[in-house]
């Protein structure tokens, strides 16, 4: 199923008159007009949320961008734009990176995965409610990519200790709870993560 | 982020020949230096030209007496790597150390090289370990590559393929975390090898050096005792408000110690 975000088109300042020539493409096909001349507009195809979306862009479009304005999933937060604060953390391949920190175009053919994609329905994942029981959060504006760069630690170290969940949050920053809170969620919703498929 | 157009490279022979039709060009590869710069608008490609998806750029070979690292290897990747981390774990220790989890997911070791951050972590072990990088066209031994801060040997749209190390007797890394950006105040790489001891210094200032009294000092003994009294002369070491250069200085000599006993 392919999704188009055409309609989104102009939201994303983008004159459709100037758009690429190329037709929508399938999943998994290459990235039009990418080689050869290059070029300053690109269609991005990738699968977010497990739904499969395509989109048009300007080259520079960073994939937070993509996430936030194209696709309209907002969750994903942009603070300090240079790679440094986390807010932006999602899943790219099952790994957890920062969004403001590649462009749309690098994650083509991508299957990514965001805070929104994370409960099952009304249900929370365990991670998300771990930080609800256990309030590991003020204003919460950290908290999306808290929850994404937490779950990327726990499908790789299932039992971290306090230290190691420390270390893991060098590139999440909270400027609110002094961390405390976040530990404890994080500790709690590896130990409920142990009960997942 | 001003406008550029973009490429998807299918070959090392297309990125370079791109490079060279392009008016102001730059690779991507993770882009963990190159989005931040465009971000604050402090560069302004024409074209970006993506070479991050080729296949042959990418992964750790083991070589008996030396690891291969592809260049666009990810941190995380060296940091996780069985091999690695059994013939020299000081590279894994160190690359398991730069930036943040996030960043190490995406960074990679030859944007790094091509970079050469003077606070980088990874041109001290490729000096400490007397590695050699390997472009498109030529390989370049550690000693002639880094020309000082942000400066290389490589030429103008020249690509780094892998850098090879050779698996030392033994080696170590001593890191003092900037508090801020937690990049290396001082990093020192020491590595015991087959030509005898190597002192490799990042963060203070003018770029990756090595350190030859204290090789000289290790060669006859190899203990944190041997260095202890050496100081290293500060004259061109950055001074600012995270440090002074006569503690950067004194810092070496303390990192060099740890990364001896590490």
């Amino acid at each position: 199923m392919v999704k188009l975000f055409k309609s989104l088109f102009g939201a994303s300042g983008v004159d459709p008159k100037q758009a690429p020539t190329t037709e929508s493409t399938a999943e998994g096909s290459e990235v039009s007009q990418a080689t050869g001349a290059g070029s300053d507009h690109v269609t991005v195809s990738m699968t977010v949320n497990g739904e499969a979306v395509t989109g048009e862009v300007e080259a520079r479009t960073r994939l937070v961008q993509f996430i936030r304005e194209n696709l309209r999933l907002t969750g994903t937060h942009i603070g300090c734009d240079t790679s440094q604060c986390g807010a932006c953390t999602i899943h790219m391949d099952g790994l957890p990176i920062k969004s403001c920190g590649i462009l749309a175009v690098q994650a083509d053919g991508a299957d990514i995965v965001t805070i929104e994609g994370l409960a099952n329905g009304e249900e929370l994942h365990p991670m998300q409610e771990a930080f609800r029981e256990h309030h590991g959060l003020q204003c919460g504006f950290c908290t999306p990519g808290m929850v994404m760069s937490a779950i990327g630690l726990v499908n790789e170290n299932p039992e971290p200790t306090e230290k190691e969940i420390r270390h893991h949050l060098e590139g999440n920053i909270c400027r609110c709870t002094g961390y405390h809170n976040i530990v404890k969620s994080i500790a709690a919703g590896a130990e409920s993560m142990k009960g997942m498929k | 982020m001003y406008k550029f157009k973009y490429h998807r490279t299918s070959s090392l022979n297309e990125a370079r020949s791109q490079f060279g039709s392009c008016d102001e060009p730059r690779y991507i590869a993770g882009g963990m230096t190159l989005i931040p710069a465009l971000n604050l608008r402090l560069d302004r490609p024409s074209d970006v030209l993506d070479i991050g998806h080729l296949d042959e750029l990418r992964g750790i070979q083991d070589d008996g007496d030396t690891i291969s690292v592809g260049a666009t290897t990810r941190h995380a990747e060296v940091a996780k790597s069985s091999v690695v981390q059994s013939k020299i774990p000081a590279l894994a220790k160190l690359a398991g150390g730069i930036g943040d989890p996030l960043v190490r997911n995406r960074g990679t070791i030859g944007g790094s090289l091509a970079n050469n951050d003077p606070s980088a972590d990874y041109p001290s072990a490729v000096l400490g370990l007397g590695a050699t990088v390997h472009t498109d066209s030529r390989t370049i031994a550690a000693d002639d590559y880094f020309m000082g801060a942000f400066m290389t040997a490589l030429e103008e749209g020249e690509i780094i393929t892998k850098i090879s190390f050779p698996v030392p007797e033994t080696a170590g890394y001593g890191r003092l975390a900037q508090p801020a950006s937690r990049f290396p105040l001082i990093g020192v790489f020491v590595a015991k090898t087959s030509s005898g001891p190597r002192v490799a210094v990042t963060g203070a200032g003018p770029g990756v050096f090595r350190v030859e009294e204290m090789e000289k000092a290790l060669s006859g003994n190899w203990s944190a005792e041997a260095i202890k009294d050496i100081a290293v002369n500060s004259d061109e070491f950055a001074s600012d408000i995270h440090a002074s250069a006569e503690y950067r200085a004194a810092m070496i000599t303390v990192m060099a110690g740890r990364a001896i006993n590490s």
